[in-house]
């Protein structure tokens, strides 16, 4: 303990929240190697599955007040809070998930307001919470609001809790909140909603529409979170890979056969699945893969500056590529065709000399 | 597959149904009780004859390179085609079929009647087209817009019906910019966007530059519409997306009478309707690009609105159900446009760079640039009609 209070003195103490599952986890251990960090304390309901690396595990639950005599003892001066569960398979549950995501916030909150050690506070928070609809703007900047307020499920709890971050924002200023609005995380060892998605043999898709998607890579959120701990930079910032990748055009890509069916159609399978356990189809989901959704990342180049390493469509292939492809048929039939055609350089050659020819 | 002869077994008797034969009224108990059983059982109990005729199609549609490891000799192509003939007649012996030069040569005949002489190599890139298009290897940008699909297949498609159905006269070309933001402002008409489609053919074709529409929020809610819109390049018009395009350099265009414009009677053809709340004069000063009035004539004619059925449209959430003299009377052939003339005025760049960006926000300014923009387009397009000998010349 004494060698932690030294610890502190010169370097900052950091509280992670929602360390048992993987990208917190991995976040955490991220944050511990940074120089400028002293220490790094993991807090959750279940300890961490995998290896913690420097990070000391604290088992505590943030619904509960206990977390604001930790965040006092260890004279914690970071929150980072990653605990917004966006499955209720999970957390098992969706009253529990609710629980956890909203109750769990404002308790976190209250024990940040009392603590006069807290200086910064990141909360990694979603895009998903401007919505996804027809009559949305092809990319949201953080000054936009969703078009449909959402009702229920995850995008509703990762409203209210940004709308808490705010009353505390307001009733704190002397600290700096950084909001961090990210795109799906995807990566080789991402589960999300969307990764199981994407890992089902074959993929429902909604007939007739085709989403925009914009890709997180793992290791980006990462980088974004130790960037955010390091600089001193507070406000809301849209964290995204650049540029678009079509729903069609990543099915292709990953080389899944497909079965486009009706958008309620979808939505009927999309219970049997979460039922089985096989993917996670929530109404949100279901609209995003139906209308899917931009953001605009101009102020995390400026304001934030971060540059990911990855663009929505590397990471993409960097998902893809630890994954065995089911179809594909019809692209090995049409390279075994191109194989005893002529090249297509070498045809462009043909024919530029052909039309001289005629023209002659 | 099966081991069982090739004869074709004529089922006896009442093909399981129970009873003895009348037909008539239901079998007796005693029957029932014999018969319930066997009836599911059919295929278990009598398994090879019943069966007989399906496994034949299993094998050719299923696994062709199957057959042809039986049957060295025969060639891919025949099996595929060959054996759908042969099921019935003689098992997976497609010995009667073209032999395989003779498929090689229809096929080279055919590829050369296609793409000419140099077949080779227009099919080698015709084939690696499909295969970067089935492999996700294109790139869209942050709308959706898809550059290739849009170059290679909607323009060609729409290319010929520009030209030779409706015989498009484009004037006033130079007045859009070679390159840089500009707003189009077009009316808007004929029951069915066909305008908006026919002047972004015209202007790529004559400018090489691509236009890209704003449409409404219904045209991303209808399936199948929504892929195309966006896929084609348009973007939902509201302000973010239109001030957005423009900052961003792009060739915009808009038709802001919108379904006012678009499902209005025949009996008032080339009335513009109000130009909405005149949020893309607000756009257009914000960015400071021009604003380039387009006249469209020609586009009204092609399905005369005569009249609407509000109700059924209010029911399924359209802005309205047209019936013209051929729809939908004639059913599909009722969606064949008529084949008006078309005449395609681009009118004077008005300026906007010459008022500052807070402009935007006092709405006399908003209304008067709106009204002159309304004003030119709707003179343009009674000229335009004067110099029209008739709908059709």
């Amino acid at each position: 303990m004494a060698s932690a209070a030294k610890g502190a003195s010169h370097g900052r103490v950091v509280l992670v929240t929602g360390v048992s599952r993987d990208l917190g986890r991995r976040s955490a251990r991220a944050l511990a190697t940074d120089p400028t960090v002293a220490r790094v304390i993991g807090v959750d309901v279940v300890p961490p599955r995998g290896d913690v690396g420097d990070v000391s595990f604290v088992r505590a639950d943030i619904r509960n007040p206990v977390i604001a005599k930790v965040i006092a003892k260890e004279n914690v001066d970071t929150v980072v809070h990653m605990s917004v569960i966006s499955t209720p398979g999970s957390a098992g549950g969706r009253g529990t998930m609710k629980e956890l995501n909203v109750i769990g916030t404002m308790q976190l909150l209250a024990a940040c307001q009392k603590a006069p050690s807290v200086q910064h506070l990141i909360v990694k928070s979603t895009t998903t919470m401007y919505g996804a609809s027809n009559r949305d703007p092809a990319m949201f900047t953080e000054d936009m609001e969703p078009r449909r307020q959402p009702r229920s499920g995850y995008a509703k709890d990762v409203a209210e809790i940004e709308g808490y971050v705010r009353g505390f924002a307001r009733r704190r200023p002397d600290v700096r909140v950084t909001t961090l609005r990210c795109a799906n995380v995807i990566g080789p060892h991402v589960v999300s909603p969307m990764t199981s998605y994407f890992r089902l043999p074959v993929i429902p898709t909604v007939l007739g529409f085709d989403a925009r998607l914009q890709f997180l890579h793992e290791q980006d959120l990462m980088d974004v979170l130790i960037h955010a701990v390091r600089n001193d930079l507070p406000g809301t910032f849209n964290v995204a890979g650049d540029g678009v990748v079509m729903l069609s055009q990543a099915l292709r890509r990953l080389k899944r056969p497909t079965v486009p069916m009706p958008g309620f159609a979808v939505g009927g399978l999309g219970n049997v699945l979460r039922q089985a356990r096989l993917a996670d189809f929530s109404p949100e989901q279901l609209s995003f893969l139906t209308y899917g959704r931009g953001v605009d990342t101009t102020r995390m180049r400026d304001q934030l500056g971060f540059e990911p390493a990855f663009s929505s469509e590397a990471a993409f292939a960097d998902f893809a590529a630890g994954l065995t492809p089911t179809g594909g048929r019809i692209e090995r039939a049409l390279t075994v065709a191109l194989d005893r055609l002529p090249s297509v350089e070498e045809s462009v050659a043909l024919s530029s000399v052909g039309g001289g020819e005629r023209r002659g | 597959m099966s081991a069982v002869g090739d004869a074709e077994i004529i089922p006896i008797g009442t093909r399981g149904r129970p009873g003895r034969g009348q037909h008539t009224g239901k079998p007796s108990s005693a029957s029932r009780s014999l018969a319930s059983g066997p009836r599911k059982a059919t295929p278990r109990r009598v398994p090879q004859p019943e069966r007989e005729p399906e496994p034949a199609p299993e094998i050719e549609a299923g696994e062709p390179v199957g057959a042809v490891a039986e049957e060295p000799a025969v060639g891919p192509d025949q099996v595929s085609e060959g054996a759908g003939a042969a099921t019935y007649v003689e098992e997976r012996l497609p010995q009667g079929g073209i032999p395989a030069g003779e498929w090689l040569a229809a096929f080279q005949q055919s590829a050369r009647e296609l793409f000419g002489d140099q077949w080779e190599p227009q099919l080698a890139r015709f084939l690696a087209f499909l295969r970067r298009r089935v492999t996700g290897d294109y790139v869209v940008d942050e709308y959706g817009f898809d550059q290739e699909i849009t170059e290679k297949f909607f323009m060609t498609a729409l290319r010929p019906i520009a030209q030779k159905w409706f015989r498009i006269e484009v004037r006033g070309i130079e007045n859009i910019p070679a390159e840089g933001g500009a707003l189009v402002v077009s009316n808007h008409s004929g029951t069915v966007p066909v305008d908006g489609l026919m002047t972004m053919v015209s202007i790529h074709d004559h400018t090489g530059r691509f236009l890209r529409p704003l449409g409404a929020d219904l045209v991303f809610k209808m399936p199948v519409v929504s892929t195309m819109a966006r896929k084609g390049g348009t973007t939902l018009a509201c302000s973010e997306d239109a001030e957005r395009m423009l900052r961003g350099g792009e060739l915009v265009g808009v038709w802001p009478e919108g379904f006012k414009g678009i499902g209005k009677p025949y009996s008032e053809r080339y009335k513009l309707q109000r130009f909405g709340r005149g949020g893309f004069v607000s756009a257009a000063l914000r960015t400071q690009v021009p604003i380039i009035p387009l006249s469209v004539v020609g586009a009204e004619e092609i399905y005369p609105l005569v009249a609407n059925l509000p109700s059924l449209a209010r029911v399924l959430g359209l802005p309205y159900i047209p019936i013209t003299p051929l729809f939908p009377w004639l059913g599909p052939l009722g969606l064949v446009p008529l084949p008006s003339k078309w005449l395609l005025e681009f009118g004077e760049p008005i300026r906007t760079d010459e008022f500052d960006a807070v402009s935007a926000e006092d709405p006399m300014l908003v209304f008067n640039v709106t009204d002159e923009v309304r004003e030119t387009i709707q003179s343009t397009l009674y000229s335009l009609l004067m110099q029209r000998q008739s709908v059709f010349r």
